[in-house]
């Protein structure tokens, strides 16, 4: 192996130097002096961005290229999820500064675990062989169990730590379980070889199929679509706000590039068999967080069925198998984490002073409150909804396209007619923010990053919807369409 | 060749044995005791097939550190074990419901076309004297699999972090020794001259 094989995992050597940085430096900071800390993860996202675009992938359209015998892979759609999940990556770390400095909670511990799950996901986006998932899902799992129990004075955050950390065991096995039944009935760990062995000995390999069902449910546990999706509500509600930004955004796009590097570059003769799992999973995890959403009066248990029914529509952008859907999905997970972001920054923006918003009440009357806010929060209400000329709403016509274009129409219409029953509790909440008379009158302040980042969110919300071309068109060629 | 089966069996029945009874045993300690005995035996297969350093690896790691520690733990806590069974009865039909369902598929699995045959594996031949299967394993872990096995480190790495973010808690106004401090002491800081005019006998 050269060096400049080396150089293709740069950025996450720059993530793994820093986090261990942070972890040092933070031992000969006095309390005051934490800000320094924010700093430097700020500037490690930053300049990881900056590594990755250097890479050269992005501009040139390169098809990809692998190190460390084949385990690890660099092409333009791991580039494009990478730097989309430094960008959020950014986004959370303004918001939660805000609450953790709110909550007391402001220590190290949380960025540099944040950062070596973020580490986690870079290498799950780049894994090529079956072990290098695994480590990669373990990295990012391990260091979401030890933040969702961050508060350490919260019995409902050890409680949902616990149930996360059993469940989420669990689907691991799964997952190895299947994984080795396809290691043996192809004899590799890397991706391509066990495509090539698939080839070769062909595909109604009942062995296989076995292996393919658990990989399925790892990979949807990872997503938490149903019927593998206990874990998100009690995880969102129980988790720290600033957690849950996290929780419910960059790990779903790492869950999104292994379903693609599993299903299709490894098991992509399966196709049949793999198809009519995800059309399942897809159909009953927009059902099901649609219809649960509605009775929720939980605000984050509201954002965590609603999580459930996007996933499902990623699953759709999946399940054809084509280019055109798999640039679909990567774009409605791009999408997905930039609203959730939003979503959940509303919610520290409105749990100041050491109550924590959690119940719909807490949005009443917020367009008397702070008009610009609330017009934000409608915003990403509306994207979500799938209003258009919000980016959410192109996010669900792809993925839409995608299937109907593979001819299951049937598919595509339940999940529109659930998609509009869905669109009932977001807007329910744009009533409350705009129609009802608020129960607290304090006006909201927040400090200027916050606010900066917040109103940056925002636009991307509405931007990357109205000119919605430049991000598919990004999607699309990572997936050379 | 009947010497090595024999060793095989034996040590297979035993794992077999012990294994079963980790899981129905009463006592937690002994289905700690019983988790050693399956190692153990496990360990002395993995001998037969020529793979002595996992072989000693798992002696010597799991054995000897994992589940000593597992054993103080175990006897550590005071582990009540009927609240445990709670809901036993009730869950039993849907788990042996999924239990069984599992198992068949299983079954199916393993019999489908001979895959998982004896006949399908030829004997491997057996390594020659100077074979050394450390230096095997060294040479694989750091060339084909340098990237999972350093990515490994970083997994315990966020473990011992993990463990430390959720348990330390630094309790102010505690008072600890400074070994240091307490060298660098000067006579002045514990002793006093006091000057005092010499007593006189009481009753003199």
């Amino acid at each position: 192996m050269n060096s400049a094989q080396l150089l293709l995992a740069a950025p996450e050597f720059w993530v793994l130097v820093m986090a261990c940085v942070i972890m040092i430096v933070d031992l000969f900071l006095r309390e005051e002096r934490r800000g320094i800390i924010h700093m430097l993860a700020m500037l490690t996202v930053i300049f990881a961005a900056i590594i990755t675009l250097r890479g050269d992938f992005l501009a040139n359209g390169l098809p990809s290229a692998s190190a460390f015998n084949d385990s690890f892979i660099r092409d333009p759609m791991g580039d494009v999820l990478k730097v989309f999940s430094f960008v959020l990556m950014g986004l959370i770390y303004t918001y939660s500064k805000f609450y953790l400095r709110n909550f007391k909670m402001f220590r190290a511990d949380f960025y540099t675990l944040s950062l070596f799950a973020l580490l986690g996901v870079m290498l799950l986006i780049s894994a090529n062989s079956m072990l290098m998932m695994y480590l990669g899902l373990e990295l990012i799992s391990l260091s979401v169990y030890a933040l969702v129990a961050f508060n350490r004075e919260s019995g409902r955050g050890s409680e949902s730590a616990m149930k996360y950390f059993v469940l989420g065991s669990m689907a691991s096995g799964m997952l190895l379980y299947g994984m080795s039944m396809i290691y043996g009935a192809t004899g590799s760990l890397l991706i391509p070889d066990i495509a090539e062995a698939i080839r070769v000995q062909g595909s109604d390999d009942i062995l296989l199929i076995f292996g393919l069902v658990f990989v399925v449910v790892g990979i949807a546990f990872k997503f938490g679509v149903v019927p593998f999706h206990m874990w998100i509500p009690d995880v969102y509600e129980g988790a720290p706000p600033a957690v849950t930004l996290f929780i419910s955004s960059v790990p779903k796009l790492a869950a999104f590039a292994m379903a693609y590097r599993f299903l299709s570059s490894g098991l992509g003769d399966l196709h049949i068999h793999w198809e009519s799992m995800l059309a399942s999973l897809a159909i009953l995890s927009i059902i099901l967080g649609n219809l649960a959403a509605i009775m929720q009066k939980n605000i984050k248990r509201m954002l965590a069925y609603s999580t459930i029914s996007h996933m499902g529509f990623v699953l759709l952008g999946l399940l054809p198998g084509t280019a055109f859907g798999f640039g679909a999905a990567m774009y409605y997970v791009i999408v997905y984490g930039i609203m959730s972001v939003a979503a959940f920054a509303m919610i520290i923006l409105l749990s100041s002073r050491g109550v924590e918003a959690e119940t719909l009440d807490d949005f009443k009357g917020l367009n008397q409150r702070n008009p610009y806010y609330a017009a934000i929060m409608g915003l990403v209400l509306f994207s979500m909804a799938g209003v258009p000329p919000m980016v959410g709403f192109f996010a669900k016509l792809m993925v839409l396209k995608a299937v109907v274009e593979a001819g299951m129409i049937w598919l595509a219409v339940s999940a529109v007619v659930f998609a509009v029953i869905g669109a009932f509790y977001y807007l329910r909440v744009v009533k409350y923010m705009y129609f009802d008379e608020p129960e607290n009158e304090t006006s909201i302040t927040a400090p200027v990053d916050f606010g900066a980042a917040l109103t940056l969110n925002g636009i991307m919300i509405i931007g990357l919807g109205i000119f919605s071309s430049s991000l598919i068109t990004i999607c699309m060629t990572s997936f050379g369409v | 060749m009947i010497v090595q089966e024999l060793i095989f069996y034996a040590f297979s029945l035993v794992m077999v044995f012990a294994a079963v009874a980790v899981i129905t045993v009463r006592n937690p300690v002994y289905a700690v005791l019983f988790l050693v005995l399956a190692f153990f035996s496990a360990a002395a297969i993995w001998m037969l097939l020529e793979a002595e350093f996992l072989a000693i690896i798992l002696v010597v790691v799991y054995v000897g550190a994992v589940m000593v520690l597992f054993l103080f733990v175990v006897m550590m806590l005071d582990i009540n074990l009927v609240p445990l069974k709670e809901g036993f009865i009730r869950y039993l039909p849907v788990a042996a419901i999924v239990a069984v369902a599992m198992a068949i598929e299983l079954l199916m699995v393993l019999w489908s076309r001979g895959r998982f045959g004896v006949d399908m594996f030829p004997v491997p031949p057996p390594h020659s004297a100077d074979y050394s299967n450390t230096r095997e394993l060294g040479e694989l872990l750091y060339s084909n699999y340098l990237l999972p096995f350093e990515v490994a480190g970083v997994v315990l790495l966020v473990a011992i972090i993990a463990a430390v973010a959720l348990t330390l808690r630094t309790r102010p106004g505690i008072k600890v020794q400074n070994p240091s401090v307490q060298v660098r002491t000067r006579r002045d800081a514990s002793v006093r001259l006091v000057k005092m005019k010499s007593e006189k006998p009481r009753g003199a």
